[in-house]
């Protein structure tokens, strides 16, 4: 056994013990000692080669072994200990591996029944307790500044035409995002831009974003510090932007009576 | 009340509940309907959840009644839950399975079968609120004894804890593994 890396995690000397009565093919109740001693022992120093953690619990269970091992090689009565006469020194090793034997099956069947969000799922079930809610981390104005400038910086120089004759309103934008994020739950913050050929259509871009964060038709978010910045459809984005745009008619009426 | 009616009322019951809920509950909201009413109405209702093409089943788990998804759904509730589900290691089912069986029980009791140290893996139980300490030992230290939640049984989909398998008698364990049996629903109605 000198490349036998594949090495099973072993929970512990008890489960060694078990993997290699059943590697041998022997019975619980006749451990061939020697064998199975011999071959623990292989097993720590392969553990220990591999700079695997050997616990000391598994140093333990091996001076047990070695210490039976050298029990059952002394003649029968030579032994002067106090334990009962002819008794197995076998015996109390033996009914450690067959209690722990039983709790590792009934381990088994627990594992095969119908497990809850494993195999069976409740209404409100949360998939689990390792998929963290969402951590998206609002955005302060000034991040988003930045990043609006980033935009700008790139792009092309030539974009000095007249800007003012394709005139585009906020409005405009606000539908176009809406039905971006209608098709799609989340844009990159860039590619708001992807399309924008001047300054001024960059500005009345971000304004719209602006406005249905505003009126909490989209969200915008980071995942992590300085990440990618993510816009995304708000729960009822349609209703609130709808909201958002009557607003915008009655600013635009100069109405000055917003209803609630 | 008709039949019928209580039937519809506990189906939309046991939609919106949160949890296993007992019998008891169900009499309390349908008051003065007899209790083996609603005993057969139940039973009726899980017959139905059972019939070929149903997606949802009625089970007792933890003392009560819940609606679940069936088991040969489980890949797609899953696909669309998102998610993987947090799987409990070896050592973790392992000291779990003892602490069931032989609850009430102390760290020392549960290492000494298990021949290693359970301090962390008894940490990931309570946290997860599987096992929790529902005494103190009367012997020097006083140490805390362990037993199992109501959350344990809903995880392994268990009514009680005396539906937990049979532990084998030390003779009758052998070596070679043998798959324990799933509890079915249809071995649960016999009962």
């Amino acid at each position: 056994m000198s490349t036998q890396v594949q090495l099973p995690i072993f929970e512990g000397p008890l489960d060694l013990l078990l993997h290699l009565i059943k590697k041998n093919e022997v019975s619980i109740a006749d451990i061939p000692i020697a064998t199975i001693t011999e071959q623990y022992l292989a097993t720590l120093e392969l553990m220990e080669f591999l700079n695997l953690d050997v616990a000391g619990e598994f140093l333990v269970m091996a001076s047990t072994l070695v210490h039976i091992k050298s029990r059952m090689l002394l003649p029968a009565g030579e032994e002067e200990s106090e334990e009962e006469e002819g008794a197995d020194p076998r015996e109390e090793l033996v009914r450690r591996l067959l209690e722990y034997q039983r709790y590792k099956e009934a381990a088994e069947e627990l594992e095969q029944r119908e497990i809850l969000t494993r195999d069976v799922f409740v209404r409100s079930a949360t998939p689990s307790e390792e998929v963290p809610p969402r951590a998206f981390r609002e955005i302060s104005v000034f991040e988003l500044l930045s990043a609006l400038k980033r935009v700008i910086d790139r792009l092309p120089k030539d974009s000095f035409h007249d800007v003012t004759l394709d005139k585009i309103t906020v409005r405009e934008k606000m539908t176009l995002l809406l039905d971006r994020l209608r098709q799609t739950s989340s844009i990159l913050f860039e590619s708001l831009f992807s399309e924008a050929r001047s300054r001024m259509e960059v500005v009345v871009t971000f304004l719209a974003m602006l406005e249905l964060v505003k009126v909490r038709a989209v969200r915008i978010y980071q995942d992590q510090m300085a990440g990618p910045i993510m816009i995304e459809a708000a729960a009822g984005m349609d209703e609130a932007a709808e909201r958002a745009v009557i607003d915008d008619e009655a600013d635009e009426a100069k109405d000055g009576q917003h209803g609630t | 009340m008709e039949r019928e009616e209580i039937k519809s009322i506990i189906e939309s019951l046991l939609f919106v509940a949160d949890g296993p809920q007992t019998l008891q509950r169900f009499a309390e909201v349908l008051d003065g309907v007899e209790k083996e009413t609603l005993e057969a109405v139940l039973r009726e209702l899980k017959a139905e959840c059972e019939a070929p093409g149903r997606g949802v089943r009625l089970v007792e788990v933890a003392g009560g009644y819940q609606l679940r998804t069936a088991r040969v759904n489980a890949y797609w509730v899953k696909k669309f839950l998102g998610g993987r589900p947090a799987r409990m290691g070896k050592a973790t089912m392992e000291t779990l399975a003892i602490i069931a069986y032989r609850q009430p029980i102390t760290k020392a009791e549960i290492e000494a079968i298990r021949g290693v140290d359970v301090d962390g893996v008894i940490t990931t139980l309570l946290e997860r609120n599987l096992i929790r300490a529902v005494a103190r030992k009367d012997v020097p230290g006083r140490p805390f004894l362990y037993g199992t939640t109501p959350e344990f049984l809903q995880l392994f989909n268990l009514k009680d804890l005396s539906q937990l398998p049979t532990l084998k008698e030390m003779d009758e364990i052998s070596l070679p593994e043998i798959p324990g049996d799933v509890i079915s629903m249809d071995q649960l109605e016999e009962k």
